[in-house]
């Protein structure tokens, strides 16, 4: 099999997010088999310029549409940005790991993301909401630098007021009339009723902050492998080749892009790697 | 939908990149039915300050009249894209920038220096105005013009090439002057676009691409030292096409000075 | 018949013709642009009899004494890395209809049969570690199918450069496994050993005589002296350790000053697999060849995020190489990255020697407080 030959997708339908972020729902035009897990991500290759890695936000692939949520930063993802409903791109995967939902099961759970909308982290949640039983409390933290950048509000809004789930956020710099936490996303630990030995945490974000909270939640009794996060690093081939995500000895698009903590502790966040 | 208009303007530059498009041959016929050309002076179309989607400029800045007209192309275009070293680094022309010399030579020259209207400084285009992509060389590589054209007929950004000559030297398989023959290659300082040219044909690097990303313009310079080269002869490997650019200017005349000062 | 037999010099072209009529391309060393490479060669007359070099850092040098030998040089510009992977090739390609559809098309791997002459022991070790990278994970159909299609003559290497140290990682300069024949040169013809079922259906088809001891131990002989003459070495310590405990030691900086991040190295190293890739799209829009070519991580797009660069500067970019190659390849694929080849050390621009950087940052007792 040629893992790196893309199939063609096609956008159904398309919502925007934010001034510079919108999510395309994708439909394979072919009739072969697709499945993945939250986690997990596909390469989008826009026609003619290149390949992206962007993470599956969707819940699950049933009904046949794959949701992506993507930042309009640079070369392939502004052109993304252009296209419209009917376009048709390049797609190929999922790659790596994801998310240990299974182990998870049976234990609250701890989504704690910070930077921009955390599109890994979605998936989880997700996940959770469609499989609600076989998780306990679901705790969401989110940080961002400016409350401007806080996208998905209204999801958010309702998750919030779902049974059994908190909704906790934090700015650095907050707009007049903001009630969640100034300063930093580990700061709303404080908040959490932790059951230590009954918790997961998936942390995703900028890495100084997530080896922050994975210190702290270990601090506060989590076991170290009871921690995981999503790392980044440049991709070119997703499959293991191109050399360009190694993380120390560690293919990020192969070995990851999820890690328990103690995988990826000896660098985390040391500049170079 | 209409099909995206460009232009191409001349600067003061010798031509030669713009005949990077005029020998793109097929290639050209190609373009001339993807894009509107509304004016190309060495194509024969004129039309200067027609509103267009992609303007290119080749050239520096030179004299007072091309300080307005630099102001009206880029007014009248949607994307200034510089075209060869001259427009992108000030070229060969900068060379005059380097001792601040430019009055004494328009009169030793001109027999009536009052009609030469050249400003001090022969610049680069985005001295002036904001540019959006730049392609470098001397003259451009006729291959990365189209396919930097192509990205912006998507809507995409060209992709920028960054890397060092030696880069592509390797993937060519040439062989390496500097270790087998102790050529002054400037190679590893030097921005890929050319194909490696010059190393294919067991000739050194001269760096007409401009400076590469992170170019450690210091450690070669003390290389080029070991080979033999005098302090004003490695003034020169840096001090030739590119001079005005930063990275070269800066280790130029770190050498130049030595070099020249007692001369 | 016996796993050896000496083939006289002047049947060497029986090699070459039973090879060709077997429909193998033979490729073997000569000499072009004053270096020994790899080239399509049909006539041992092509070999580069005489030749022999002269290896420093940042220094290739050929010189020609009057003997008969083809194979008395050490290491030539590249071992068999461009020739399984290559420096760029195409993966795929799109094509673009009037209404917006896609339709992508693989490209055909290159199945061709390919022999090659003249192998060392290092380059067999490399091409090892790049059958693991390539090939026993996720499996790459363009680097399998050309390495399915090659055959080895390996070469027992008696003339090591000075940049050369595959005796201190244990890679050469007999070469030990990877090759379907191994030759050792003697001044009036090779012996030859079988390494590999279709070998031993290549030799079969040569005019081989019967090996003497005197013969067998005039190779043994030279390949232990070759590896005696080898004056570079790695540290001995648990490298990737000590090396991932020094990431703040001051010889980074010592030698990104040095260093003109220029990817020489990396391009010439037989085990870095790194690449990149891009489009290159047909002028109008409506096909597209999706391609790869080498890349390194002492290029910006190596670490490139978009807003950031996991290794902005040299300092970054050569601990990457090394701390990869000696370090972290470990982790992947239970050894070291380094074969002992030296082309690192020979094709470096400003002679930066890996060996002398690794054993000054591996030297004496770790630095206070090695944690970042
Ligand atoms: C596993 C994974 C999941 C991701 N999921 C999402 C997502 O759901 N939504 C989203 O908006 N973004 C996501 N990203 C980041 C996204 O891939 C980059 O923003 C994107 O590649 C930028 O490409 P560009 O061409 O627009 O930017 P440019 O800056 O022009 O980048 C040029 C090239 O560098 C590479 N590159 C640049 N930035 C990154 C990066 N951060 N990660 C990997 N490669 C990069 C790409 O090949 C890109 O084409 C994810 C990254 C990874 C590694
Ligand atoms: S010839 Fe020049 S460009 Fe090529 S590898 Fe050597 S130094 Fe670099
Ligand atoms: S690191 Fe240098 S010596 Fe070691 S295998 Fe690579 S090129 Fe050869
Ligand atoms: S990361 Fe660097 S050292 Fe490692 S394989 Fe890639 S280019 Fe070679
Ligand atoms: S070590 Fe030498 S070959 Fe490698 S990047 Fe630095 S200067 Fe170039
Ligand atoms: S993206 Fe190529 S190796 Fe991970």
């Amino acid at each position: 099999m040629n893992h790196y030959l893309p199939r063609e997708a096609q956008i159904v339908a398309r919502t925007e997010e934010s001034p510079n972020t919108f999510s395309l729902h994708l439909q394979l035009t072919d009739a072969a088999p697709y499945s993945f897990a939250p986690g997990q991500f596909n390469m989008l290759y826009l026609y003619g310029s290149g390949e992206v890695p962007i993470s599956i936000v969707s819940g699950s692939a049933e009904d046949g549409v794959l949701v992506h949520t993507i930042r309009a930063l640079g070369r392939i993802t502004k052109g993304l940005s252009a296209l419209r409903v009917g376009d048709r791109i390049g797609l190929r995967g999922p790659y790596g790991r994801g998310w240990p939902m299974r182990a998870a099961e049976e234990h609250d759970l701890i989504i704690v993301t910070g930077g921009l909308g955390c599109a890994p982290a979605v998936s989880i949640i997700h996940h959770v909401l469609m499989h609600r039983e076989r998780y306990g409390h679901l705790s969401i933290l989110q940080g961002v630098k400016h409350t401007d950048d806080l996208i998905w509000r209204e999801q958010y809004d309702a998750w919030a007021g779902l049974p059994d789930v908190e909704v906790l956020l934090a700015a650095d710099v907050a707009e007049p009339g903001w009630r969640g936490h100034v300063g930093l996303v580990t700061a709303l630990f404080d908040q959490l009723s932790l059951r230590a030995g009954q918790t997961v945490a998936m942390l995703c974000g900028p890495e100084l902050m997530m080896r922050a909270a994975a210190q702290d939640l270990h601090e506060r009794g989590l076991a170290a492998d009871a921690i995981h996060l999503s790392m980044e690093r440049n991709m070119q081939c997703a499959v293991g080749h191109c050399g360009h995500c190694q993380f120390g000895g560690h293919f990020v698009c192969r070995d990851g892009p999820v890690f328990a903590w103690p995988q990826v502790r000896e660098l985390l966040g040391v500049r170079g790697f | 939908m209409d099909k995206p208009s460009i232009a191409v303007h001349k600067f003061s530059s010798c031509d030669g990149c713009q005949l990077a498009f005029l020998n793109a041959g097929e290639d050209l016929l190609k373009l001339a039915g993807l894009v509107d050309i509304r004016h190309f002076l060495e194509a024969g179309v004129a039309d200067e300050y027609a509103r267009v989607d992609i303007a290119f400029v080749e050239g520096s800045v030179s004299t007072t009249d091309e300080l307005t007209r630099i102001q009206r192309v880029r007014g009248c275009s949607r994307y200034l894209v510089t075209l060869g070293a001259c427009a992108t680094a000030g070229g060969l022309q900068a060379l005059r920038n380097l001792d601040g010399s430019n009055t004494a030579w328009k009169h030793a020259v001109y027999a009536q220096p009052g009609f030469i209207h050249t400003l001090d400084q022969a610049e680069p285009v985005s001295a002036h105005v904001k540019v959006d992509f730049e392609l470098w060389g001397c003259p451009v590589n006729g291959r990365q013009v189209l396919a930097a054209v192509q990205q912006l007929l998507f809507g995409v950004a060209p992709l920028e090439q960054r890397d060092k000559v030696c880069m592509e030297c390797k993937r060519q398989h040439a062989t390496c002057v500097m270790v087998t023959e102790g050529r002054p290659c400037l190679g590893p300082v030097t921005r890929t676009g050319c194909g490696a040219l010059c190393p294919r044909f067991g000739r050194d690097c001269y760096a007409c691409f401009g400076p590469a990303e992170n170019p450690n313009t210091a450690a070669l310079s003390r290389r080029l030292e070991g080979l033999g080269l005098a302090p004003a002869d490695v003034a020169r490997r840096f001090l030739f096409i590119n001079s005005h650019a930063p990275a070269f200017n800066e280790a130029g005349r770190q050498h130049y000075r030595q070099g020249f000062s007692d001369d | 018949m016996d796993d050896n037999g000496f083939l006289p010099r002047q049947a060497l072209q029986t090699l070459l013709d039973v090879l060709r009529r077997q429909g193998y391309r033979t490729i073997g060393p000569v000499v072009q642009d004053s270096v020994v490479q790899y080239r399509d060669i049909d006539a041992t007359d092509q070999l580069p009899s005489g030749w022999t070099d002269d290896q420093a850092p940042g220094r290739y040098r050929l010189t020609h004494v009057d003997s008969p030998r083809c194979f008395a040089w050490a290491t030539g510009a590249q071992a068999l890395k461009p020739h399984l992977f290559h420096a760029r090739e195409v993966l795929w390609s799109a094509r673009r209809d009037d209404t917006g559809r896609l339709a992508f098309s693989e490209q055909e791997p290159d199945v061709r049969r390919l022999a090659v002459i003249g192998a060392r022991a290092c380059d067999l070790a490399a091409l090892n570690l790049q059958d693991r990278h390539f090939l026993h994970t996720i499996n790459d159909p363009y680097y399998a199918a050309k390495r399915q299609g090659l055959f080895v003559v390996a070469v027992h290497c008696a003339y090591p450069a000075d940049t050369c140290f595959c005796a201190s990682t244990g890679d050469g300069p007999r070469a030990k496994q990877g090759f379907d024949l191994a030759l050792s040169e003697l001044d009036d013809g090779f012996i030859v050993e079988i390494g590999s079922e279709r070998g031993r259906a290549i030799a079969a088809q040569l005019p081989l005589l019967a090996t003497t001891g005197e013969q067998v131990r005039e190779a043994t002989d030279a390949i232990t002296e070759a590896a005696n003459r080898q004056f570079r070495q790695l540290p001995s310590t648990h490298l990737r350790d000590t090396l991932f405990s020094r990431l703040q030691h001051p010889r980074w900086d010592d030698v990104a000053a040095r260093c003109l991040a220029c990817g020489n190295c990396t391009s010439v190293c037989p085990t870095c697999f790194c690449h990149a890739e891009h489009d290159d799209v047909e002028l109008g829009g409506t096909a597209s060849r999706h391609l790869r070519e080498w890349d390194s991580c002492f290029s910006e797009g190596h670490g490139h995020l978009h807003g950031f660069n996991v290794r902005p500067n040299t300092h970054h970019r050569y601990r990457q190489w090394m701390t990869h190659k000696l370090g972290s390849w470990h982790d992947q694929y239970g050894r070291s990255g380094c074969v002992g080849c030296g082309r690192c050390i020979t094709w470096c621009p400003v002679g930066i020697d890996i060996t002398e950087e690794a054993n000054a940052i591996c030297a004496g007792d770790l630095p206070q407080e090695g944690s970042p």
